[in-house]
């Protein structure tokens, strides 16, 4: 340390002939950081209306408020809602920023708001491309207008980065059965999450709730989430079966439409809510035990049942908790409809179908198995002997392409049959599968294992042709994708011409033509082709699977009084009743989803609809 | 002579922050002084037990407005050592190098406080314009010039922006090529030493047991540094001197903090230069809605500019603290050792000898 001294400080005396280090504000403006975090700024079309930025804010400066101008699109997970700040409270600490799942919500480098009126600090922050009028150009800017109708475009601050996300992008992967090897049997291809895979995956729902406003069924998903992240699988069963009886079933096959209005799917995986529920519903080995549900006092009223689909089972458990006596009529030997037969036992093996049917079984529903209405029982009789009949039958009998020679192929339903309860049907060495759609995937699947099956080490091939382009491909993109791990080839936008044959009557492979469209400019189906542009593929079988119907036989003269919609579904009212009273119905023959889950929604909607018909 | 009660504080020209000490004063000499917090209670420590683990980080560094990062960084660490969380090398280098700017802009802050308090006005306002230049940085580093929210339970937020460390490295080297200004105008200045040397006195054995911490007890020649004793971030990855005085006066707390900041500089030197290059800066930590972080309790500390910070958290194995309670050095420093250094001393060194201990009122009150 020098000595001090007093004279030491005029040495200071040189800065009085320095240029002054202070800002002359207004006329000398500092720039604010890149990173800056100043007010809001929301891409609309982006935002889902999630609230994860209101679920978070420590300071509850975020509210989410409804649009008028906005549409909700709850399949999409798009809600109405937008969120407001309200600028009294906000620490700006960008939280709000940092969890948001799409990433539109971002601060900008405004930070100036000066207004009489302080409502105006109750704000709903919008983007340049929504708010024209607020967002001006740099050169339009003046400061001395700053604030939150007068900031400069494209001025974004700290802003969403996924890598410092505080949500979890990635899915915990599903163990799965390689390609290789799972294409030679029928081996369940997804093992299942342990518990602390299914934990840590349940661990990444924000509970937005996005996902229960796009189930058909709209089942608790977050609640149920939740229980499975808490390790409380038992309590996470019970939610389930609030709303939906056949966990093991769906957990397996369903069409997850919660997954896809996912607000993590947005910049990362969605959360495997499906696969969730089926780690709950194969850890509780005993659902009776866990659920402890009791059928309701007895109303004394019966109600029988067409069909023990997923419809039908379900509509059957919502009865009989509410105490109705339930006989539910099935032509197989065993309960689930169209899933014992159709999804192959890679993707829904029988004893998972069995789990569900078996519990509903122990709460008193009676089941008639190998009794098809109309064969061994009249459907006149069950109108007479019931108090209410309910039709879940769904779409059992195929399409087929009508093209000549038609009749050589081989239906997809029938296919799929046999391989899963009936006796295994004998494959070419080189089998082609008409159509795109889920059913195709499974027959073209299904027919790769049974060739691997039957020509062990032989060349085999399975190609499909659908008329749609790969974009437009019916069957879901992880169908189509497993599909292609297992080498089956595509051609897609072919369509079938003629089923050639040789001279003793063997098919010989599928001429086609290809496709120009397959929709008209109204979206409806409606196929024109390049007649002259053909292409032979060499195949020795051909399964079709171009789509299904169902069979309203077994009504006999009853059926003619059935009425249709548009799209030749069954027409219902609000109760689920169809045009003869008395007769509900559900399921395939009802929506057009043609899927599980929204047959489980049309079971609810029928079990409140005759419980209200009969409590009249 | 007649003892004369006299309250000095909240409003007062020598008093910094909201807080105030009742002196009984015979003549302007000190009899005594009893030391009124609580003016700024805002409840922080129950308020956070409302707020989920990852609520709470952007509320922590509110308990100390002169320099927040520390307490974020008090609080990350006692979160990640009861959630068994490890933050990735880079982020380590990257937390020592902003805790020590932010020792740094803190100090210049304590610097302007004093200057400005004892009149010597030039040296308080280049304290304040260089204190700017550090807040320049942080701004452009965690967006927020004061509160800047960056160090979070995991690691730190944001990765440093393209050649910020260059900018670190020449925002010092402009502080640093004032030192000689700053001695000439305020450290080697007679004045200085006349209204500094002898005053506040504290000898080892009573700064040791009236609670001293940071350059309070370093100022009477102990070497007592949490960044020494017990490692954090990456301080024990560069080699750095723990500087002390003897005297243990005000004179002596004072060039401490200067010998402490020109520390740091080499320190933050030296930190960028062995910094790893690329890598994660933070750890992932668990969905916020859905942490719960497994019961038990834990005490942490770290080197704040004004002394030891620590921090017991509790957790009863939920989403939120169960209990959380800061050991500030301003608690010891405000209310034991300000009382005691008063005694004896002039009416007119009161802000003097309180701005030296560098109290903080807001930290007292938390």
């Amino acid at each position: 340390m020098a000595e001090t001294s007093f004279l030491s400080p005029f040495k200071a005396v040189k800065y009085l002939f320095k240029k002054p280090k202070t800002l002359c504000y207004p006329f000398e403006l500092k720039e604010p950081a890149a990173r800056y975090r100043g007010f809001h700024i929301n891409d609309w079309d982006a935002c889902t209306g999630c609230g994860n930025c209101a679920d978070i804010c420590p300071n509850q400066a975020i509210q989410m408020v409804k649009i008028a101008e906005l549409k909700a699109k709850p399949q999409e997970g798009i809600k109405d809602e937008r969120p407001q700040l309200d600028y009294g409270r906000c620490c700006f600490c960008g939280l709000c920023v940092d969890i948001c799942p799409p990433g539109s919500l971002s601060l900008t480098r405004d930070y100036f708001h000066i207004h009489f009126n302080t409502d105006t600090f109750t704000f709903i922050p919008k983007d340049e491309k929504r708010d024209t009028e607020s967002f001006v150009s740099a050169d339009e800017y003046s400061v001395l207008k700053a604030s939150l109708s007068h900031r400069k475009k494209d001025y974004r601050g700290f802003s969403p980065d996924i890598e410092y996300s505080l949500f979890e992008p990635e899915r915990v992967d599903m163990p799965q059965i390689s390609p290789p090897k799972r294409k030679l049997s029928f081996i369940e291809q997804v093992i299942g999450y342990s518990k602390d895979e299914a934990k840590r995956e349940a661990g990444r729902c924000l509970e937005c709730k996005l996902c229960e406003d796009a189930c058909p069924a709209n089942l608790k998903i977050s609640e149920y989430i939740h229980a499975i992240s808490e390790d409380m699988p038992e309590e996470s069963l019970r939610k389930i079966f609030e709303d939906n009886p056949i966990p093991s079933i769906c957990g397996r096959i369903c069409m997850k439409h919660c997954e896809d209005a996912c607000s993590l799917r947005i910049r990362g995986d969605a959360l495997a809510i499906r696969w969730l529920k089926r780690y709950v519903a194969d850890t509780i080995e005993d659902y009776r035990k866990t659920l402890e549900l009791k059928p309701g006092k007895s109303t004394g009223k019966k109600i029988a049942v067409i069909g023990a689909g997923p419809s039908g089972l379900s509509l059957a458990y919502f009865l009989r908790l509410k105490g109705y006596d339930v006989v539910v009529y099935d032509e197989l030997p065993g309960g689930g409809g169209t899933l014992r037969t159709g999804p192959p036992t890679y993707r829904l093996p029988l004893g998972s179908i069995d789990k569900d049917v078996n519990y509903i079984k122990t709460l008193g529903v009676k089941f008639k198995f190998k009794t098809k209405v109309g064969k061994h029982i009249e459907f006149k009789k069950l109108l007479k002997e019931y108090d209410a009949v309910f039709m879940g039958i769904g779409n059992t009998v195929s399409f087929s392409t009508g093209v000549k020679n038609a009749d050589t192929c081989c239906l997809a339903l029938e296919f799929l049959k046999d391989n899963k309860i009936g006796k295994q049907r004998k494959v070419g060495k080189e089998v082609i599968v008409i159509g795109g759609g889920n059913v195709a995937m499974d027959a073209a699947r299904e027919t790769i294992r049974l060739q691997h099956m039957q020509y062990p080490n032989k060349k085999v091939i399975t190609k499909t042709v659908s008329l749609e382009d790969w974009h437009e491909l019916p069957a879901t993109k992880e169908e189509v994708e497993e599909a292609k791990e297992e080498d089956i080839q595509f051609n897609p936008a072919w369509g079938p011409k003629e089923v050639v044959l040789d001279e003793k009557g063997n098919i010989t492979g599928l001429e086609c033509k290809k496709v120009k469209s397959v929709f008209d400019e109204k979206g409806r189906f409606a196929p024109t082709f390049y007649e002259k542009e053909t292409m032979f593929i060499k195949g020795d079988m051909i399964i079709e699977a171009i789509g299904q119907r169902p069979d309203f036989s077994f009504m006999g003269k009853l059926a003619n009084q059935l009425k249709f919609t548009k799209r030749k579904k069954v027409k219902v009212d609000k109760n689920g009743m169809t045009s003869i009273p008395k007769v509900f119905a559900g399921g395939d023959i009802v929506n057009i989803n043609l899927d599980a889950v929204t047959a489980i929604a049309d079971a609810k909607i029928a079990a409140e609809g005759i419980n209200r018909y009969l409590s009249k | 002579m007649r003892e004369l009660e006299l309250y000095f504080g909240p409003q007062h020209l020598g008093m910094v922050g909201n807080f105030s000490i009742t002196l009984k004063v015979e003549g302007d000499r000190i009899v005594k002084a009893d030391a009124n917090p609580g003016y700024l209670h805002r409840g922080f420590e129950k308020l956070m037990e409302y707020r989920t683990w990852m609520q709470n980080f952007p509320l922590v560094c509110r308990i100390n407005v002169v320099e927040p990062d520390h307490i974020e960084l008090i609080y990350s660490m006692g979160v990640e050592k009861l959630a068994s969380i490890e933050v990735p090398l880079r982020g380590q280098f990257i937390r020592s190098i902003y805790c020590e700017l932010a020792r740094v802009g803190s100090h210049l802050f304590g610097l302007w406080a004093y200057a400005n308090m004892l009149g010597f006005d030039t040296a308080a306002q280049w304290a304040m314009y260089h204190r700017d230049l550090v807040l320049d940085l942080f701004e452009e580093l965690t967006g927020g010039r004061v509160y800047h929210i960056y160090i979070r339970p995991g690691g730190v937020r944001r990765d440093f922006p393209n050649g910020f460390e260059d900018r670190i490295i020449h925002t010092l080297h402009t502080i640093g090529s004032k030192v000689p200004d700053y001695n000439a105008t305020f450290f080697e200045n007679r004045i200085f030493e006349k209204r500094a040397k002898g005053v506040g006195k504290l000898n080892r054995e009573q700064a040791k047991r009236m609670g001293a911490v940071g350059h309070a007890i370093r100022a009477t020649g102990m070497k007592y540094d949490i960044r020494k004793i017990e490692p954090y971030a990456a301080y024990d990855q560069v080699e750095w001197e723990v500087p002390t005085r003897e005297d243990g006066d005000v004179y002596a707390r004072l060039l401490t903090i200067r010998d402490e900041m020109i520390e740091s500089v080499h320190m933050i030197f030296k930190l960028i230069d062995k910094m790893p290059r690329k890598g994660a800066v933070c750890t992932k930590t668990p969905n916020p809605f859905k942490w719960n972080i497994p019961a038990g309790d834990t005490y942490v500390r770290c080197e704040s500019s004004r002394g030891e910070l620590g921090l017991y958290l509790v957790s009863d194995g939920g989403d939120k603290p169960y209990r959380v309670h800061f050991r500030t050095p301003s608690y010891s420093h405000g209310l034991t050792i300000l009382e005691k250094a008063l005694v004896g001393e002039s009416i007119a060194d009161v802000g003097n000898i309180m701005i030296s201990l560098y109290v903080v009122a807001p930290e007292i009150d938390r």
